[in-house]
């Protein structure tokens, strides 16, 4: 196999002989500074350069990930709905349906550092420690089995781990295989004899209807028709299931410029919170409404057992208690599912209650 | 807004009011139609009365009668909208050049807000001076123009496993041709200078976006300097946020989740980075269990967009317009053929215009239909000889647990009363 993809050793290297030395500079832009090269040049390479300085055990890992990690991946690494799963696998890849994680899959360690270091947590990207990416890492290893609960991941231990599908990719190779057998354009008698179905589709209908048995045409065009007065029907349809109480209560006045402000903080919420006509549960629950609402009411949304007792006990989500839970949701209400660091700042906090406020009138 | 109540003259209802009301309603309706179409034979209110001003819309949308000409996605198909994805209507389009507002969406942490002013790029690694560019200074070099598709290597991937999804928009939709204007990625690589990066053969890009997924990608150095450009203008305006405002790389032909989006920064190295987008994500698992990486460019491909299953045949025999589109990421497309019986004869289609090298290229093939069951195939031919495979060619190579780079031969089953459905055929 050669290192190199098949296509640089073509034709085409006209492109590279081009003396780039010999163009006119033009003198635009500036030089970057050594600062702002290390601020953004974090990529670790698979034998480990440019990995940062730092350690992390498992056992911090698993704290860590439990805290930052856990909501979508699983306290075990094992996926949560259709987030997804981080362990497991092993030797699944030569069957129907492998599973890929990153002990199954994943070729390079440096991989899951480099990702887990610039992409996640999902919505807080960049917020996490070198120690506590070595941590998480150590942990997913842990949970594939690939290390004991005693290793600690550093710089120096970093290579001490090969991921068992190291050797389990090839470069493409489709110029061998393919290329030259994909050539006949045949133009009669290609098959036998008249073709049969052999497949019929799986989903008929419009896909995000469930109602399978509406021919997709009629579904696309009753969307369609829909589509001429949908406010309406909306607004009815939300009338409807409006209790009385709360059409009783009176408009919030509203800070239009802190709303403005409060929906820019709410994007740290938005992985897991919808609001608006067309949100929906996920990893948290929809959030219309939420002020001045009862806590743990949201229909269809599995709360935490902490959330059901403080329910029972009667919370109910006015600005105190709101400010109190966002200020440090873990510190507020120990074991509730909600993995988020909390808001630092009480601005924050100000602009997203009314930012809340808008959504719940 | 009505077209009733306006205008003075004899509306069709205040004619047909009329004529109940001397109870000969059917008799004159009869007439009315003897004598012709009301729409022709009466003065219509659009046609006495007066329309909008010029800047009732300062910038236009589609009428609302194309307000089903939209992107959707498949909501069960992924955990969160904000790493998602959705798809063009394709099967609704015609042409080539796919407006921006309903060109397929492809995030994997949400479309970001960035200004103008708030952009940078950076060009570091093995380069004589590493360099930070603002916004303006991307406009002052000389510019590129062109068009290219761009597709996922998930398109049609949900078809692998059998037919899926129920429309041309479901199983192609992840494409979308646009006319790009920017500067080439060359002209800013030889900016920073390349002297320092030594013998170029063995050296790549690393290019990464300013989101939070950062979805970086290993580039080898030939296609940087080929035909990669850093582009700012999308069909001759502004990009869109989703598409990657203010600035998104453009990489000919090869696999969407290169043309990294908010492109932030440009490294040269001399080996690639292994990213979770090039060895997790966007590898090819063979039957073997082995799995092929680097599969960049996009195989010739081709669907017929209409009819389709979103798109039947309502109009009964006769003359129809069957079309589709084509493209190939390896050059330019020369032929596509039609088969109506599921490939076991051919005939060529008529491009509409002639290929460009990797950008769609519209095809119809203009029949009088009998009315009898059809079985709609369409085939791509490229300038490097190949053709479109059928599925059963690629699971032959690749096993069944591939899920991108399905370029097989799409099949629509329509039926007497022109309905169609996506089917496999033997």
């Amino acid at each position: 196999m050669s290192k190199f993809p098949k296509f640089l050793m073509a034709a085409s290297v006209a492109a590279l002989t081009a003396a780039p030395a010999m163009a006119e500079k033009l003198g635009l832009g500036r030089a970057a500074t050594e600062a702002e090269i290390a601020a953004w040049n974090l990529d670790v390479f698979p034998d480990g350069s440019n990995l940062p300085a730092g350690k992390g055990d498992v056992w911090t890992g698993e704290e860590v990930f439990a805290e930052a990690c856990a909501v979508c991946h699983g306290e075990f690494a094992e996926g949560a709905g259709n987030w997804p799963k981080l362990a497991g696998g092993a030797d699944t890849l030569d069957h129907e349906d492998p599973l890929k994680t990153v002990g199954s899959y994943w070729p390079y360690l440096s991989t899951t550092f480099d990702y887990v270091r610039r992409s996640m947590p999902f919505g807080a990207a960049g917020t996490l420690s070198d120690d506590d990416v070595y941590a998480i890492v150590a942990y997913i290893l842990y949970s594939n089995d690939l290390v004991d609960d005693d290793f600690v991941l550093s710089k120096e231990t970093f290579l001490d781990v090969e991921l068992p599908n190291a050797e389990g990719f090839i470069v493409d190779d489709r110029a061998d295989t393919e290329y030259g057998t994909f050539t006949n354009r045949c133009m009669s008698d290609c098959k036998p004899g008249a073709v049969e179905i052999t497949t019929t589709v799986v989903f008929p209908g419009d896909p995000n209807s469930g109602t399978d048995a509406t021919p997709i045409s009629q579904a696309v065009m009753g969307t369609a028709a829909a589509a001429a007065a949908p406010a309406e029907a909306e607004v009815t349809e939300a009338a409807a299931e409006a209790p009385a109480a709360e059409e009783a209560a009176p408009a919030m006045a509203l800070d239009a410029e802190l709303v403005a402000k409060g929906e820019k903080v709410f994007k740290k919420c938005k992985a897991c919170h919808k609001v608006g006509d067309k949100a929906k549960n996920g990893t948290g629950p929809i959030l219309n409404g939420v002020y001045g609402r009862a806590a743990g009411t949201v229909d269809g949304f599995k709360y935490s057992k902490p959330m059901l007792a403080a329910a029972e006990g009667g919370l109910v989500w006015d600005e105190a208690e709101l400010s109190g839970y966002l200020a440090n949701p873990r510190k507020y209400m120990k074991g509730t599912k909600m993995s988020f660091a909390g808001l630092k700042k009480d601005k924050d906090i100000a602009a997203i209650l009314e930012f809340l406020k808008s959504h719940s009138q | 807004m009505s077209t009733e109540t306006k205008g003075t003259g004899t509306s069709r209802r205040g004619f047909l009011k009329g004529a109940a009301a001397t109870g000969a309603a059917l008799g004159a309706a009869g007439a009315a139609r003897a004598e012709g179409d009301p729409l022709i034979t009466e003065v219509q209110e659009w046609a006495s009365g007066l329309g909008e001003g010029v800047d009732a819309t300062p910038y236009g949308m589609p009428i609302e009668f194309e307000g089903d000409v939209i992107r959707r996605n498949v909501e069960w198909l992924t955990a969160d909208t904000i790493s998602s994805i959705n798809f063009t209507p394709i099967h609704a389009l015609d042409g080539t050049i796919t407006p921006q507002g309903c060109a397929f969406e492809r995030h994997h942490s949400g479309a970001i807000t960035l200004k103008k002013e708030d952009y940078r790029l950076m060009i570091n690694g093995l380069v004589d001076t590493p360099l930070v560019f603002t916004y303006e200074d991307l406009e002052r070099f000389p510019r590129a123009q062109q068009t290219f598709f761009l597709e996922c290597a998930a398109n049609t991937g949900m078809e692998w496993a059998g037919s899926q999804l129920n429309g041309a928009q479901y199983t192609h939709g992840m494409i979308h041709n646009m006319e790009y204007t920017g500067v080439s990625l060359r002209t800013l690589l030889e900016e920073a200078g390349l002297d320092a990066a030594g013998d170029l053969k063995d050296k790549w890009v690393y290019v990464e976006g300013a989101d939070a997924s950062s979805n970086g990608r290993s580039i080898p150095m030939e296609k940087a300097l080929d035909d990669c450009m850093v582009a700012f203008k999308a069909n001759g305006e502004a990009l869109r946020m989703e598409h990657g405002y203010p600035v998104r790389l453009v990489v000919p032909g090869w696999e969407g989740n290169m043309w990294v989006k908010w492109l932030r920064r440009i490294e040269v190295m001399d080996k690639p980075v292994e990213s979770r987008e090039e060895t997790s994500k966007y590898t090819d698992t063979l039957e073997d269990g082995t799995s092929r990486k680097w599969t960049w460019a996009m195989d010739a491909k081709s669907v017929v967009t209409s009819p389709s299953p979103q798109m039947p045949i309502k109009h009964g025999k006769g003359p129809l317009v069957i079309t589709g589109l084509a493209w190939s990421g390896r050059g330019a497309i020369t032929a596509v053929d039609v088969s109506l019986d599921g490939g076991v004869t051919w005939q060529e289609a008529r491009l509409a215009e002639p290929g460009k090298p990797m950008a769609l290229t519209r095809f119809y093939l203009d029949i009088n239909w009998d009315g009898s069951e059809m079985f709609v195939q369409s085939r791509a031919m490229d300038d490097t000889g190949y053709v479109q495979p059928t599925k059963a060619q690629l699971r032959e190579v690749r096993g069944l647990n591939s899920i991108y780079h399905n370029n097989c031969i799409q099949t629509w089953h329509v039926n007497a009363n022109g309905e169609a459905n996506n089917v496999e055929v033997s």
